[in-house]
């Protein structure tokens, strides 16, 4: 799972970026973490407001710094368990 | 009807309250008098400081849980619905109440400029959103008058009407670095926020981090704006800044421009200059100048829009101030 971080390093960013680690890791999720700073780049992904967080290049959220237990939330979704009822 | 006005005017506002509480504080507490230097250096940062920590915190909280309801997309929605000059006026509306951060400015740009949103729009939004903002104009309103915060805001807003309808006249679009234009729309909905208790963690959120953000700049600031009451001496102030040099509109602006501080910690600044005399549209402009337009927001432009367009856009925004900083200081007789 590739999430990132997108930001030009104001605190926010790094906020989000060690929430995202420390959920990864709570959630067991090999995950690499991927900081993205230069405008041009952090502009193809069309967010409004820094930072943003990216799961598998999609983007789930801008402008927000979110707390350990929403991204485990996100990480969830596009991951669910091993042994969840994965019907179909 | 007038008189409770005025009494909650000055006690939820200006908070005489405080005000007597840190003379009592200073007087008895300290042994100071609050006439003499110290005293009175005392007494102005200890009641600055409190008085603009708890109006912050009640604005911060209140005007974030309103601005989460017009995150940038939903800006973005409504703007592209409308053309000329409405559009504009609503993006220098919706540039007040839309939540800013100047990290943000870059990718807000792109963001607006991708949607084919006109530059004019767009300028006129970038303009008006670090100058007027609902809290600053509140403390305006506690540290000068209510006349002033609302002059402010109309005069505000005109500069960021006019500046955009110029900045799209030019025809400057040939300015924008192309990849500008290049840049996707993200498919991300963050029109997410919908719960109460979201929107109220997302104000307490926005509280906690510009708190963390700005206090370092309103210690400063109060600091400067202590020194200045107290320690300056007004020939100095004066020489530079003083209502009848024709000059100080200027240097106030010029001082500012390359500077950054939040708009709280230029309000005490502001205040204790023009307790020294200074022409209000002179403390005015410095405060402009600052929120405005800065050394690293003008770095940050510089990545999308190329140097002809920049300047063109620091040129309107500082004649912009200059002007309003004239204006106000002929017509400070209105507002005693």
């Amino acid at each position: 799972m590739l999430i990132k971080i997108l930001g030009s390093g104001c605190k926010k960013c790094v906020a989000l970026a060690q929430n995202a680690e420390t959920a990864a890791n709570a959630a067991s999720i090999e995950a690499r973490i991927e900081k993205i700073t230069d405008i041009v780049d952090i502009a193809r992904y069309g967010i409004m407001s820094t930072p943003g967080l990216v799961i598998d290049d999609k983007v789930v959220s801008s402008g927000k710094v979110l707390s350990v237990a929403q991204i485990t939330e996100h990480l969830r979704t596009i991951k669910p368990e091993p042994g969840a009822n994965n019907l179909g | 009807m007038g008189e409770i006005f005025v009494w909650l005017n000055d006690q939820l506002l200006r908070m005489q309250w405080l005000s007597d509480l840190v003379t009592l504080l200073v007087r008895d507490g300290l042994g100071l008098d609050t006439a003499s230097r110290i005293g009175g250096s005392v007494h102005f940062f200890v009641y600055d400081v409190i008085k603009i920590f708890i109006l912050l915190s009640v604005l911060i909280f209140s005007i974030s849980y309103v601005q989460s309801y017009f995150p940038p997309e939903r800006t973005r929605r409504i703007l592209g619905k409308r053309q000329g000059l409405t559009a504009n006026v609503l993006a220098a509306l919706l540039g007040t109440i839309t939540p800013f951060c100047s990290c943000s400015s870059i990718p807000l740009f792109i963001g607006f400029t991708s949607a084919g949103l006109p530059l004019a729009v767009t300028f006129s939004f970038l303009i008006s959103s670090p100058l007027v903002d609902l809290a600053s104009v509140i403390l305006l309103a506690s540290i000068f008058s209510w006349s002033i915060a609302l002059a402010y805001v109309a005069i505000g807003l005109v500069l960021a009407v006019l500046g955009g309808t110029l900045i799209g006249y030019l025809k400057m679009d040939n300015q924008v670095e192309s990849f500008v234009f290049q840049s996707p729309l993200s498919d991300y909905d963050n029109d997410g926020i919908i719960s109460r208790r979201e929107r109220l963690s997302y104000a307490r959120e926005q509280l906690t981090e510009i708190v963390h953000r700005v206090w370092i700049y309103i210690l400063i600031g109060v600091g400067i704006g202590a020194a200045i009451h107290n320690w300056v001496p007004e020939n100095l102030i004066a020489a530079w800044l003083g209502q009848d040099k024709w000059w100080s509109v200027l240097v106030a602006t010029l001082a500012g421009i390359p500077m950054y501080a939040d708009i709280f910690g230029t309000l005490p600044i502001a205040e204790a200059l023009v307790q020294k005399n200074v022409g209000l549209g002179t403390a005015l402009a410095f405060m402009m100048a600052v929120t405005a337009l800065s050394l690293p927001a003008m770095i940050m432009l510089k990545r999308v829009v190329k140097m002809p367009l920049l300047c063109v856009f620091v040129g309107i925004v500082s004649a912009g101030i200059i002007l309003i900083g004239l204006i106000f200081n002929s017509t400070t007789h209105w507002f005693n």
